[in-house]
């Protein structure tokens, strides 16, 4: 097989999940969103990247940075979450998992490139959001964004992000912001993936391409 | 004793042929050998009191601790050799702090406790270390789950209970215990009755010397903290025990 000069060159770039992630938190519960783009330097090596990830029945993190990175400490923390609520005998709450994820994420910090927002729902607190960004910081928010097409965002969530929404009204927050994002960041693209987290549990959907609604565009 | 365990009783890697390891069961011995020790869980939560033999006039009152705090939220309270227990105590500690750093959630009680009976088990498997020569009792309280108790043994095995006693006067204490309503005991009443049972029950004044009452509690009046028992309610508990005494002669 014949291969070009120029995608060698981005194959050996590491592989990193250029990004839009998204989590609001509405009256139920959560909405989680995110873009389906894996870049290795300009080369999309999963279009159709699924960004995310369950750690427990309720709790999902969103991944940015380095795609290795966040989906080995996703792993960790999924583990140790799986074994504390057998021994508790109880769901664990969005909070622990959250804290879990920090711990990973501080003490490594030089060896690590993951920045994720942790976000779910639990018994004790509904719908609960966590960034967890390069630092290893942990900061609870009613929404956060993250990745490299959250730049694009800030403007876009200050005016049109409201407490409480429905969740009708929360996936269409979700939707257009990250739509947006893929619209003007090069490292994000592809679909939508967007899954809802209430007390019923978890409700995927996707929104395709050609079904993401067209902003200005000349 | 020579002649119980012969043979099989020298390292706790060997059962005897009717399938008891010796070690272990020695190990209970220490802890039959020490002073009681009385844990009670009330409605409100739970209450430990243990009677310290006062060996010598020179002692500073409140010296030779046998009830320790793990994290705010959890109480120990030991009998057999103090120094097994404090070792254990410093385990649970530290398990305590790494939960709570990692989690950012206070650890549960049953979770301490299934740990503390892994740590304890382990010393029952080799010949190189001996087992723990002492029990302890885990109290803990809590607003939704109410107050716990558990008590672990050398042998590792832990149970839950409503009222417990381990040293050398658990067999009548725990008769005195099984008499009481605990469900409807607050921990007021509960610290003059432990006080009742270590007092004129278990202690007794002819053989032994002098005694201290060492007591905690964890409860909502604490607001869940496990703190010593003021001062002033032992000896009013003290006071109450002698006025009963005086109305039964």
């Amino acid at each position: 097989m014949e291969l070009i000069e120029s995608p060698l060159q981005d194959l050996k770039k590491e592989v990193s999940t250029g990004t839009t992630i998204i989590a609001v938190q509405y009256q139920d519960g959560v909405i989680i969103g995110a873009d389906s783009r894996t870049s290795s330097g300009s080369y999309a090596v999963n279009r159709v990247t699924d960004k995310l990830t369950p750690v427990h029945d309720y709790i999902y993190c969103l991944r940015s940075g380095s795609a290795a990175d966040t989906q080995i400490i996703a792993s960790y923390v999924s583990y140790y979450l799986n074994m504390f609520s057998i021994e508790e005998g109880c769901l664990p709450t969005v909070k622990k998992a959250a804290h879990m994820f920090r711990e990973f994420c501080y003490q490594n910090k030089q060896y690590l490139l993951a920045s994720i927002i942790v976000a779910g729902w639990d018994e004790e607190n509904g719908g609960c959001v966590y960034n967890v960004p390069l630092g290893g910081s942990i900061i609870k928010q009613p929404f956060a964004i993250g990745g490299s097409g959250s730049s694009y965002l800030y403007g876009y969530c200050d005016i049109h992000f409201k407490e409480n929404m429905t969740e009708e009204e929360a996936i269409s927050f979700v939707s257009k912001g990250i739509t947006e994002a893929i619209a003007r960041d090069g490292s994000s693209g592809g679909i939508c993936r967007i899954a809802t987290i209430n007390k019923d549990g978890v409700k995927r959907r996707t929104i395709y391409g050609n079904e993401l609604q067209k902003f200005w565009e000349k | 004793m020579s002649g119980i365990g012969t043979g099989y009783d020298l390292y706790p890697t060997t059962f005897s042929p009717d399938g008891r390891i010796f070690q272990v069961e020695y190990a209970h011995k220490a802890v039959e050998n020490s002073s009681t020790a009385i844990g009670l869980c009330c409605k409100d939560g739970v209450v430990f009191g243990v009677e310290k033999i006062i060996l010598s006039k020179m002692l500073v009152e409140g010296t030779n601790r046998r009830v320790f705090s793990v994290g705010e939220h959890i109480g120990i309270a030991t009998a057999g050799l103090t120094a097994d227990g404090r070792r254990i105590v410093q385990n649970a500690r530290q398990e305590a702090k790494n939960y709570e750093n990692f989690t950012s959630d206070i650890i549960p009680i049953h979770v301490l406790t299934e740990r503390l009976s892994i740590y304890v088990q382990v010393f029952t498997l080799y010949n190189y270390i001996r087992p723990f020569g002492c029990s302890l009792m885990i109290g803990s309280y809590d607003e939704e789950k109410g107050p716990s108790l558990y008590c672990i043994e050398p042998d590792s095995v832990a149970l839950g209970f409503y009222g417990c006693a381990i040293g050398k006067g658990k067999q009548e204490a725990k008769t005195e215990i099984s008499k009481l309503k605990l469900s409807e005991m607050t921990c007021k009443d509960a610290v003059k009755e432990i006080a009742k049972i270590l007092i004129k029950t278990v202690h007794d004044e002819t053989k032994e010397k002098e005694m201290e009452l060492e007591m905690s509690w964890v409860c909502k009046e604490t607001k869940g903290k496990h703190k010593l028992v003021p001062k002033k309610l032992i000896e009013e508990a003290v006071e109450w025990v002698k006025g009963q005494e005086n109305e039964e002669d």
